[in-house]
């Protein structure tokens, strides 16, 4: 072979690749083109093999004619490859349409109950001020749910709280074991438990009470209970949490008020009011035109409770709190009728 | 209770607008919530004070008659009245045309028109206090008081605020009149005046003629009573009526109406006997006889047993003390003496009695709530006095006055440095004395204290025992907006770990994001749920006092109201699908003490895989069953990272074949299953299968707390995948056949994806398709490395399973 033939073939090949690249149309074929003669055993690869023979000038021009092919064949493939990608693109955009409007793939979606997600709620804020979550039992002996919270057997204080009370003849006396109708005997447990060390704790949970129900009352509810206790809590840091705890919860301008109020394991007791959100105080239906919502009971506890538990009430002073979630959800959703919350008619569930 | 602004203005003066004083009241712990205005709807020109100038005869009714009214500036009008009391000379309240009354036909306020009564026409209305709104009686018209100016607004008279006050039971004294005047004279730095009580005494001592022994000290602690003879009894002036009726008391006679007049006034319970009727002119305080018997007041015979207190005489019991008195010794229009008792009893033997005969009275009301002996003498001395005014006679000399359960009155010593340990603050001590002083206490000396204040609380307060006591007072009145607001300044103390709490939020969360809704049932169940459910193992606590018969025992299972919830659902969203579940306590009992509480989780599927959508109609038709079910499951127990493995099980409720058991590690930790369609039917809950599942949240919580977390490298080599279909006896477990290849060192994961019966498939057997992955952690598998894998791994399942190949790729 002859420097001659040697540039023949390969403008030949060059020409030929070429005019095969021009009726290629997709992608794939594209590649298989560029792998019969760019390819590692391509056709221009082998052509350059073959220079080999030749003496060493020719062979130098004949290389040169062989890379300037392929670069002119490598530059024509990338344009080949970027104008089909182009055309495709083009394609795309104008082919298959969807009617956007159609409803998508249903994915479920599922729900928490609403007294689940305001009890978070309530934990979370206070959760954000130091206090743990803790839980406690249900059925409750008379004397962790009235005896030490300072409410003795007969005392006019018992009518606060209609009870049910358990069967437990022939194990313990009537009257002894209940359901319990606060979250406040988890105070005297928790107390018990910490042995004089400080508590900062929010106890959620069902409570119950003997009572008709109504579009606001319910035999069967859920409260969530809060009790600080250390050296130097004063009723000023009450008001202070509560009042955090409004801002968080039911918004930051929030205005609240403290009246005073008994419960015979706090002194001195208190009720917290929240400014309506409703009318901002300007007075509607769900604040009965005062203004206000009234919206836990709280005071400091009770010297007689911290002395059954162990702590010097002269040296360990504390708060407790205690309120009704379903009222809380009431109020943030303007739900009407708390029988709605446990007769779960999906209807009124799946709008949490 | 009801406090009209006039009676308490007898006491204290009100310089506050009504609404200003009730605000302070309730902020102060008094609260009062309602405010009733009386003669706010009386037009001053048309409802005034009328002078009745004649009564004549109606023509044409012998019932009616035409009183002919001045009703000032001259004008006379000539009414038709139906009233026996009305009567030339009285003053009485007029209506005229257009004022808005009480319709006692219509029964609404509306203005008043003129009628033609039996051919008369009548403009105008003599009015009875129901017409007016202040009173039910509708038998007579009202007289006004004679000095009242004829033609004035009536409201100028008997126009009123009434404050309806809400009394928390440490409170006793706020039952009164006078408690309520203390509480206003704090707030607004005015002076209560006591009332009159002074009277003349005959010369015959008390004490020659009447007798009084308490022979049970320990449930009387004093007994006061005076004698008065001579009485008229009869009806009260308008002034008494009215203010017991605006206080919600209902007249009687003026001797019974004083006893409540001052009871209001002082919050002392008084009782008035007919003394004609005492035998042997003894009272005697002691325990009831066991059966004896007594007929109180309101005309039901009682059965009484001791510890019941009664007040006796010679030989009978003639009232039931603190509750009611007895009918045999109740002031009638004949009675002419009357022996006046004030008396002290014990708070819970009250208190228990009251329960124990489902009587409770305005007086066994007050003594529940431990009022203070001081009053008993004051109270009588009122009431005696009243007495003597309004129903004549003459008192004897003295009272009798036993007090065997006489105390010093309680004391409190309070600091500064309490006050402000207590309220976080500091106040001025001129400030807190004068707080102290206009609630009525008084200062003390102490022999042992020289620092702070010793205090004697007023003879009314019966709730003040300890110095916190006080600093509430304090607190109260100064307002509690007006104490200082801080943050807790100490540091948070230690937190302990809380895995249940945790464990829950995570379930309730996991569920919620695979689609399950979660729904909240009551704890307390019925007999017929757990009957239906088949859930009657363990027998459940049950309640004492039932509320109703639908809510009786502590529910052991969640089963039943899963069910019930299902059903008040099941023909509004079946079509979309039903995916429920519950986190709730069950209630285990246990030998002797209080139950163990159990948190349970139950899930419940029923209905449509997906709600109709255009992209998948097919499946949207499909209904759900055992494997949607075990899915949550599974895809729960993966997210909690909880190994569990599903074991063929039994279970009443639930049908045989389908149910499952959820192993994890060495428990059982709960069940998943559909429910026997014999259950179902019971619950009405027809057309679609139910499965539900269970689980025991400690069990689980036990298993979570092995679960490892720890991380493994993944292989950089590439995965080899192959197919076979296998045949083996169709009650060979798949999850066996899972585990066994799994077992191999190069298998990565097994996974079935067919399961075939009929056609090819002999009788008896059936077919599953599982893909295998095959990889290593060290290099890249060879096809033939992989061949010989899954060749040995075959020989294997035929030898262990008698599986055969159907088919490979």
């Amino acid at each position: 072979m002859t420097a001659e033939d040697a540039s023949s073939n390969i403008s030949d090949l060059q020409s030929r690749a070429l005019t095969e690249l021009e009726t290629l149309q997709d992608a794939r074929r594209l590649e298989d083109w560029r792998v019969v003669y760019l390819g590692r055993k391509g056709k221009l690869t082998q052509t350059l093999r073959t220079l080999g023979s030749l003496p060493p000038e020719q062979r130098r021009e004949a290389g040169q004619a062989a890379n300037r092919a392929k670069t002119t064949l490598e530059e024509a493939y990338d344009n080949h490859l970027k104008t089909l990608e182009e055309a495709s693109f083009a394609t795309s955009s104008t082919k298959g349409r969807l009617d956007v409007t159609l409803p998508g793939w249903p994915v479920l979606r599922g729900g928490l109950h609403p007294t689940t997600q305001i009890v978070r709620e309530i934990c979370n804020a206070f959760a954000s001020m130091g206090f743990q979550v803790v839980e406690g039992p249900e059925v409750e002996s008379d004397e962790y749910n009235f005896e030490k919270l300072n409410i003795p057997k007969d005392h006019p204080a018992r009518d606060m709280w209609n009870t049910l009370w358990v069967d437990y003849t022939g194990i313990q006396d009537e009257h002894s074991v209940l359901l319990r109708t606060h979250t406040s005997p988890m105070q005297a447990r928790i107390m018990e438990k910490m042995d004089s060390k400080p508590v900062r704790v929010i106890v959620p949970g069902k409570c119950y009470r003997y009572e008709a129900t109504d579009a606001t009352h319910e035999w069967h509810f859920f409260q969530v209970e809060g009790l600080a206790v250390d050296k130097g809590i004063t009723f000023a840091d009450l008001k202070g949490t509560l009042y955090e705890f409004a801002r968080l919860v039911f918004g930051q301008n929030r205005k609240v008020r403290f009246r005073c109020d008994y419960f015979p394991f706090v002194e001195p007791g208190a009720e917290m009011s929240i400014d309506c959100f409703l009318c901002d105080g300007q007075g509607c239906r769900v604040c009965k035109k005062t203004g206000w919502i009234e919206v836990l009971g709280a005071g400091m506890v009770h010297p007689k409770v911290l002395e059954g538990v162990g702590y010097d009430p002269s040296v360990y002073t504390g708060f407790a709190f205690g309120m009704g979630m379903e009222r809380m959800a009431m109020l943030k959703h303007g739900i009407e009728d708390i029988r709605l919350f446990y007769s779960n008619d999906l209807r009124f569930l799946k709008q949490f | 209770m009801q406090v009209p602004l006039s009676w308490l203005k007898k006491y204290v003066p009100i310089t506050l607008p009504p609404r200003e004083l009730a605000h302070r009241l309730t902020m102060g712990g008094v609260e009062v919530g309602g405010i009733g205005e009386i003669g706010t709807s009386w037009e001053p020109d048309k409802v005034v004070v009328g002078h009745v100038l004649k009564v004549d005869p109606h023509p044409n009714a012998d019932r009616l008659r035409l009183p002919t009214v001045d009703v000032g500036n001259g004008e006379h009008i000539t009414v038709v009245c139906g009233a026996p009391n009305v009567a030339a000379g009285q003053k009485i309240a007029f209506a005229k045309e257009g004022a808005r009354l009480f319709n006692t036909h219509s029964g609404h306020i509306e203005p008043l028109r003129p009628a033609n009564i039996r051919g008369f026409k009548s403009v105008g209305m003599v009015c009875s206090v129901l017409e007016l709104g202040i009173g039910d009686d509708h038998t007579g018209i009202l007289v006004l008081p004679d000095e009242s100016e004829i033609g004035s607004p009536l409201a100028d008279i008997l126009g009123d605020v009434i404050f309806e006050t809400e009394t928390t039971p440490n409170r006793p004294d706020c039952l009164s009149m006078l408690g309520i005047a203390h509480e206003v004279a704090a707030h607004t730095g005015q002076a209560v005046t006591e009332p009159d009580a002074d009277y003349p005494e005959d010369d015959d001592p008390i004490e020659k003629q009447a007798t009084v022994e308490i022979a049970d000290p320990d449930l009387c602690y004093r007994y006061t009573a005076s004698l008065i003879s001579g009485v008229k009894v009869g009806p009260s002036p308008q002034w008494l009526q009215d203010a017991l009726v605006k206080a919600g008391q209902r007249p009687i006679n003026n001797v019974v109406d004083i006893t409540n007049y001052v009871m209001l006034e002082y919050n002392q319970p008084l009782h008035a006997f007919d003394f004609g009727k005492v035998k042997e002119r003894r009272i005697i305080v002691r325990q009831a006889r066991k059966g004896e018997e007594l007929e109180t007041l309101d005309g039901v015979k009682r059965k009484l047993s001791p510890p019941m207190l009664v007040i006796a005489d010679a030989s009978d019991a003639i009232g039931l003390a603190g509750v009611m008195g007895g009918a045999n010794s109740e002031v009638s229009d004949g009675t002419t003496t009357i022996l006046l008792e004030s008396a002290n009893f014990d708070a819970v033997n009250t208190r228990r009695t009251a329960a124990a005969l489902k009587l409770s009275t305005g007086a066994s009301y007050r003594f529940e709530r431990s009022i203070r002996a001081e009053l008993a003498p004051l109270a009588l001395r009122r009431a005696t006095k009243l007495i003597l005014d309004i129903a004549g006679g003459k008192a004897a000399k003295g009272i009798i006055d036993h007090y065997p359960g006489e105390k010093p009155a309680p004391t409190v010593h309070l600091t500064r440095k309490r006050i402000k340990q207590v309220l976080g603050t500091d106040i001025p001590p001129d400030k807190v004395e004068s707080v102290l002083t206009s609630l009525g206490f008084t200062k003390k000396k102490s022999s042992t204290k020289n620092d702070g204040l010793h205090l004697e609380a007023p003879y009314w307060r019966s709730d003040i025992a300890i110095e916190d006591d006080v600093v509430e007072e304090i607190a109260r009145i100064i307002g509690y907006d007006e104490m200082p607001t801080t943050t807790i300044a100490t540091s948070i103390p230690h937190h302990a770990p809380q895995p249940m709490w945790e464990l829950k939020q995570r379930t309730r969360d996991l569920l919620a994001a695979a689609g399950m809704r979660e729904i909240v049932t009551y704890s307390l169940t019925s007999q017929a749920t757990i009957e239906k459910a088949e859930t009657l193992e363990p027998k459940p606590l049950a309640m004492a006092n039932p509320m109703s018969a639908q809510f009786q025992y502590l529910r052991t299972s969640l089963r039943g109201s899963m069910l019930e919830t299902l059903a008040t659902n099941w023909h509004t969203s079946l079509r979309d699908g039903l995916r429920l579940f519950e986190v709730s306590r069950v209630y285990m009992p246990t030998k002797a003490d209080l139950p163990d509480e159990r948190e349970t989780l139950i899930g419940a599927i029923a209905g449509r895989r997906l709600p109709l959508s255009w992209l998948a109609k097919e499946l949207g038709e499909v209904d759900m069953g055992f494997f949607d079910a075990k899915g949550v499951v599974q895809s729960l127990l993966s997210s909690l990272r909880i190994e569990a493995a599903f074991e063929p099980s039994e279970n009443n409720a639930l049908l045989p074949g389908r149910t499952a058991s959820i192993v994890c590690g060495d428990h059982t930790v709960g069940i998943v299953g559909e429910v026997h369609p014999r259950i179902l039917a019971r619950f009405d809950l027809t057309e679609t299968p139910v499965t539900i599942f269970e689980i025991d949240l400690p069990k689980l919580l036990q298993s979570a707390s092995a679960a490892s977390r720890s991380y493994a490298t993944a292989s950089r080599f590439p995965e080899s995948l192959r197919d076979i279909a296998l045949v083996v006896d169709s009650g060979v477990p798949s999850s066996n056949i899972e585990a066994f290849v799994s077992q191999h060192k190069m298998v990565q994961r097994v996974t079935p994806f067919d399961v075939f019966t009929g056609g090819d498939v002999p009788t008896g057997k059936k077919s599953i398709a599982y893909e295998i992955v095959f990889q290593s952690e060290k290099d890249t598998l060879t096809s033939e490395q992989v061949g010989r894998a899954l060749e040995d791994i075959l020989r294997r399942l035929q030898k262990e399973f008698g599986a055969e190949l159907r088919s490979q790729s």
